[in-house]
């Protein structure tokens, strides 16, 4: 699989990073070497294979749905870049 | 020999003793951290915490109330929350990040009287295995045989080059391909990954959570077992934290391999592999042979699978892991422009903050888990790490104890020799070591020689999920047959 300049355009938007116009024909050309490299997985027989969800058998653990932390805003926000009157700032999302 | 030089089996036996105090051995290492800054290994000092925790251990130690990590100087991978000291995985986007809370790993070492020298360098976001991507710049290795500088591996390459240069007794490592195991080997100590469950993620910074498992890295293979000790708990803050108790691993270290068998995986014989490596994984062979083991020659089948599909599963699981690094809630935020809207805030931030690498792996993971290619790369490497799985289940259900291969394909390379190098050739690092991670299980890296440039070697033992100290006993047996006693001669 090929990467094309316009499909490395739309992963950088879709992961949120910001990606110079010409830089983008060199990272279309790393992305496409590596999953040149992960091709060699299509060697593999993997018919009746159920995906592998965890490592160990073991049942994920479950616990009463009940607050057990908490009420201590100015922690959460203390390292926040842009924090006022109780909340997260960020610039504005609706008109 | 000075205190910062000790193992923690010699320091605990002197501080019992009271020969010395954890005062000293942290004034020791404090010196020597201080005469180190060439490594780069630390990269925030926490003096004035060492020298309270350290009197804090005294006191207890006076008590008579003393684990055996009580009053041991140790270094922290900065990919540890640690409360109030600066935790930024190596990245530019945790820049001033101070948690205001500790991760249970470290609050276990600290519970047990454990001093905390810094936090360490590492690769940015534990992605790499030359320590290059940290926004630190690169650790040194402290061993040196010509005029060039050389990695110390990675990703913990600071925790390697910290414990082989005597800046600190031991220290955290985090392994999600082998980032204990190849820096280890680099810098000729011991490293263990414990098995996926054993040791608590929380308040370590996820990479790839089905993947990741904090580990020793010390200066014997009894450290290991007594920080590893220290370090596990069943964490009921992380769901897939093992509840099962944890044993006395130092307690397994009686020396006695008899009649255990050893597997020596045929697949892992690659093409191109270096003479010397080839010799030393058959002279580690003759070594538990000759103390009572039986040799087996086993297979794993799909072994050369294990690169690609970590490299498809690793990458998925961080691009959803570094989603929260956005520049809302902590870290670095990008100064917008006018009219920049949320998304320009995100996207800029994220290019700001993110290195090279982390952006590659970030956006390929993208790509993997974007809908058309959801099934024919993630679902896809899902399969085969079932099949990867697999095929250890069956050597150890034929009855095989430990598999023994080598560490890593090379000794340690030049810093920067790698820089123009595709990204792919730099993954070949994990060839030896991805497959543990992938299956779950426990591997341990034990030093046992020197190549011919006189740069450390070592050999990784791999053992049954939840049998550490079994491992271990491996390990123990292998390292004293090795004699493996060679530390880089000072010159920083």
């Amino acid at each position: 699989m090929s990467i094309d300049i316009d499909t490395a355009r739309k992963v950088a938007h879709l992961a949120r990073i910001a990606v110079p116009e010409e830089n983008l024909p060199a990272l279309a050309d790393q992305l496409s070497g590596i999953l040149t490299f992960m091709e060699q997985l299509n060697e593999v027989d993997v018919t009746g294979v159920e995906p592998m969800t965890s490592v160990t058998p073991m049942r994920l653990k479950r616990r009463a749905d009940v607050v057990t932390d908490g009420g201590y805003p100015e922690k959460i926000l203390s390292n926040a870049p842009d924090a006022r009157e109780g909340f997260f700032a960020v610039p504005k999302v609706v008109e | 020999m000075s205190l910062n030089e000790l193992t923690i089996s010699a320091a605990r036996d002197a501080l019992r003793k009271g020969d010395t105090t954890a005062v000293e051995l942290t004034e020791a290492c404090l010196g020597a951290i201080e005469g180190a800054g060439a490594l780069n290994a630390f990269v925030h000092h926490t003096p004035e915490i060492a020298l309270e925790q350290a009197r804090g251990a005294d006191a207890r130690i006076k008590a008579g109330d003393a684990p055996a990590m009580c009053g041991i100087p140790v270094g922290i991978k900065d990919l540890f929350c640690t409360r109030g000291v600066a935790s930024q995985a190596a990245s530019r986007i945790l820049e001033g990040f101070r948690p205001e809370y500790e991760s249970t790993v470290t609050q276990n070492l600290w519970d047990a009287g454990a001093v905390m020298l810094g936090k360490l360098n590492m690769d940015e976001f534990a992605m790499g295995s030359s320590n290059e991507t940290a926004c630190y710049g690169p650790v040194v290795n402290p061993w040196k045989v010509d005029d060039r500088r050389l990695t110390p591996g990675g990703s913990s390459g600071g925790s390697a080059a910290a414990v082989a240069a005597d800046l600190c007794l031991a220290a955290t490592g985090t392994d999600t391909g082998g980032s204990i195991r190849q820096p280890a080997a680099f810098a000729g100590i011991v490293g263990i990954k414990p098995t996926y469950g054993r040791v608590s993620r929380w308040g370590v910074v996820a990479f790839a959570s089905s993947l990741d498992q904090a580990g020793p890295m010390t200066k014997s293979v009894r450290d290991a077992a007594i920080m590893l000790g220290a370090m596990a708990s069943h964490d009921p803050k992380d769901s897939t934290s093992a509840d099962l108790p944890v044993p006395d691993f130092e307690a397994a270290l009686t020396g006695d391999i008899r009649g255990k068998k050893i597997g020596i995986p045929r697949e892992y014989r690659m093409e191109g592999m270096p003479a010397e490596i080839e010799a030393l994984w058959h002279k580690g062979a003759e070594m538990l042979k000759d103390a009572g083991a039986e040799i087996v020659e086993i297979s794993l089948p799909h072994t050369k699978y294990a690169l690609p599909a970590y490299y498809v599963i690793a990458p998925a699981e961080a691009s959803s892991n570094l989603a929260r690094y956005d520049g809302v809630r902590y870290g670095h935020r990008a100064r917008l422009g006018q009219g920049d809207g949320i998304t320009e805030m995100y996207e800029k931030t994220r290019a700001e903050g993110f290195g090279p690498e982390v952006q590659r792996r970030i956006m390929i993971g993208t790509y993997v888990l974007s809908a058309g290619f959801y099934d024919a790369y993630y679902n896809r490497a899902r399969k085969v790490r079932a099949l990867i799985k697999r095929d250890f289940d069956t050597v150890f259900a034929a009855g095989i104890d430990a598999i023994l291969t080598p560490a890593t394909p090379s000794s340690a390379f030049g810093l920067g020799e790698m820089a123009n190098a595709d990204p792919v050739e730099m993954y070949l690092n994990d060839v030896f070591t991805v497959t543990v991670n992938l299956a779950g299980l426990p591997g341990v890296s034990v030093p046992v020689g020197l190549d011919a440039r006189g740069l450390p070697l070592g050999l990784q033992l791999i053992g049954r999920p939840w049998a550490e100290g079994d491992l271990l006993n491996h390990a123990h047996v292998l390292e004293q047959a090795a004699g493996f006693v060679a530390k880089p001669a000072r010159w920083w």
